[in-house]
């Protein structure tokens, strides 16, 4: 297993290097550093003189490796907007809000999808069946910004029974966290459903129901957990949307996180926070999907990784 | 034997098509709204009752029709500067429609070819090309959007292009792995045998028979483009005003969510069923098109 993992690890190295280069042409696109440094009235002096010590004369290939060994040393830049300080410490900070609201999310979206995915495939056609459906159909079709807007006016505005912006107490979370996790339990309840119903027909199945195995205890102790591959590998593919649906929310609830920080540090042409920000959320969709390559074994034996 | 030429062969599959199932109640919906909306973007001057960008600063704020203190002139309404909703949502359906249909044309030709040349050449192509997909799979997209955005002045063009060169990669994915699994059909082994060129397998022989998925998977690209566009002029990096954008409506409507909802809702509410119709539409044409699938 830990030698598995190694091998992963090794394997995000080349998409690691990707990002780092998309991150890099990006800024180099984005206008002239030294400009953005000295403001509009420098000299060409000044300008020739700071364009040597950033060593942005060099060639291309150069900087880049020269960024990629700074990257490595941890060395991420300063923050253009908030002066002298580096960019990672300003991302850092930012960064818990963040995966409190991406995990809450998903934790909402779990004990949302579970149940649904069940009770549609144990009703198949049935009215729970159809509205589960319906509902899952919905909520990839609603966008999540709107949704966020909808539930600040129903709960915050007219009912008045949660908070709906910052994150002053620990039930700030919940509006923000559904918003972000609608989206994730419509997709995680329609393939719950849909594999449900593959294992559900299986013959080891029809013999626990046969040896009159309690239909409670065929979900739970048999179907389920071979129905949770594909679960699984769809928490996996969602991540990145996942993190980008955060972008947006925090903006709607103002979270302080990192997607409120992104948007921000986009708008004032931060780069250094912007990269950073890019590569952190980059790295936290390759750990989930080593997490979840790791729990293929964990649920199914069979898969073996060596 | 009778000669099985690939043409043989592919005809057969064409005729398989025409077995098309009915439409369902909900597809037809789909298509109903769809083409609605499409009516109304093109004919926009003509069915908007008002100027969507014309203020009326003593219409401040008008509650819709219904409402206690609504009036007929403005059905749905009116927003902070005393402009038309409906006109509004009118006008917004141009952008939405022009950039989700722009984008998918750019992403799905884009992600067609990627996948039918990663698929039929495997090996250090197919790693190479892949590695590229799962780069831009792991940077969540709605940052890469926002930061050529912010860099380049903001147009429709340049939107479109950016959304089609970085939204391919369901098209990829999905075109790569059909193409893997046609490779060892009899007609495409056939045709490596008498020697086809490879332009020729690629987009007479391959094409035609991933064409399918393609068409189900640019139907629903179609909604995420549509959603993201809204998100990324709600952030105010989208098309920029004086342009009506749906997002942009919500972005206006957010701020006056606890005084007056009709300026948040309408335009969601338009978004949603836009994208639920080519959602439904989507899954019928799967149906159709891929008797195989029953998601």
């Amino acid at each position: 297993m830990a030698k598995y993992i190694f091998w992963r690890i090794l394997q995000m190295i080349p998409i690691l290097l990707g990002i780092t280069l998309i991150v890099f042409l990006l800024v180099r696109v984005s206008g002239d550093p030294v400009l953005l440094m000295l403001g509009e009235e420098a000299t060409a002096e000044q300008i020739e003189a700071l364009t040597k010590s950033l060593g942005l004369d060099r060639p291309l290939y150069v900087q880049y490796l020269s960024y990629l060994g700074d990257v490595l040393q941890g060395d991420l830049g300063m923050s253009l907007r908030y002066v002298n300080q580096p960019a990672l410490e300003i991302v850092m900070e930012r960064l818990p809000a963040t995966l409190t609201l991406a995990s809450t999310a998903l934790l909402i979206a779990i004990l949302i999808s579970i149940p649904a995915g069940i009770i549609a495939s144990v009703n198949r056609h049935g009215l729970p069946d159809y509205l589960a459906s319906f509902l899952s159909v919905f909520g990839q079709a609603i966008p999540n910004f709107w949704l966020g807007i909808m539930l600040i006016l129903i709960f915050g505005v007219t009912l008045q029974w949660l908070p709906v912006s910052g994150w002053d107490n620990p039930w700030s979370v919940l509006l923000p966290a559904f918003t972000l996790g609608a989206s994730l339990s419509a997709v995680l309840t329609r393939i719950l459903r849909s594999s449900l119903l593959d294992v559900m027909g299986q013959d080891f199945i029809r013999t626990a129901h046969a040896k009159g195995v309690s239909p409670v205890h065929v979900i739970f102790g048999h179907a389920l957990r071979n129905a949770a591959l594909p679960y699984i590998t769809l928490i996996g593919l969602e991540a990145s949307s996942l993190m980008a649906g955060a972008v947006v929310v925090e903006q709607v609830f103002a979270w302080p996180g990192i997607g409120l920080l992104a948007v921000q540090a986009i708008g004032s042409r931060d780069m250094a926070v912007v990269q950073t920000i890019v590569l952190f959320a980059a790295v936290i969709v390759m750990s989930i999907n080593l997490i979840v390559d790791v729990l293929y074994s964990f649920i199914d034996p069979r898969i073996q990784h060596g | 034997m009778a000669d099985v030429t690939p043409t043989t062969l592919l005809e057969e599959d064409r005729l398989n098509m025409r077995n098309w199932p009915r439409i369902n109640p909900l597809a037809g919906a789909g298509m109903v709204v769809l083409l609605t909306i499409a009516l109304v973007a093109i004919f926009s001057p003509l069915v908007a009752p008002y100027d969507p960008g014309m203020p009326d600063l003593r219409a401040r704020l008008s509650p819709p029709a219904w409402t206690a203190e609504g009036s007929w002139a403005h059905i749905l309404g009116t927003d902070h500067l005393g402009r038309d909703i409906l006109s509004r949502l009118i006008f917004g359906s141009r952008i939405a429609l022009t950039v989700g249909f722009g984008g998918v044309c750019i992403a799905g030709t884009i992600g067609v070819f990627v996948g039918l040349v990663s698929g039929y050449f495997g090996g250090k192509t197919d790693a190479f090309l892949m590695a590229v997909v799962n780069t831009l799979l792991a940077i969540p997209n709605i940052l890469l959007y926002l930061t050529v955005l912010a860099v380049f002045s903001q147009s429709i063009i340049l939107l479109i292009v950016v959304i089609g060169c970085i939204n391919w990669t369901a098209f990829a994915r999905v075109v790569r792995s059909e193409v893997m699994s046609l490779r060892s059909r009899a007609f495409i082994e056939n045709s490596t045998i008498i020697g086809q060129r490879v332009p020729v397998m690629l987009f007479r022989h391959m094409l035609p028979n991933v064409f399918g998925s393609v068409i189900v998977i640019a139907t629903l690209n179609v909604a995420t483009i549509i959603i993201l566009e809204a998100a990324l002029s709600f952030l105010g990096f989208g098309v920029q005003a004086p342009t009506v954008t749906w997002g942009g409506m919500l972005a206006d409507g957010r701020d006056y969510v606890a005084t007056a909802w009709w300026l948040a809702c309408f335009p969601g509410v338009t978004i949603t069923l836009l994208t639920l119709s080519l959602i439904f539409i989507g899954d019928w044409l799967r149906d159709v098109l891929d008797p195989r699938s029953n998601g």
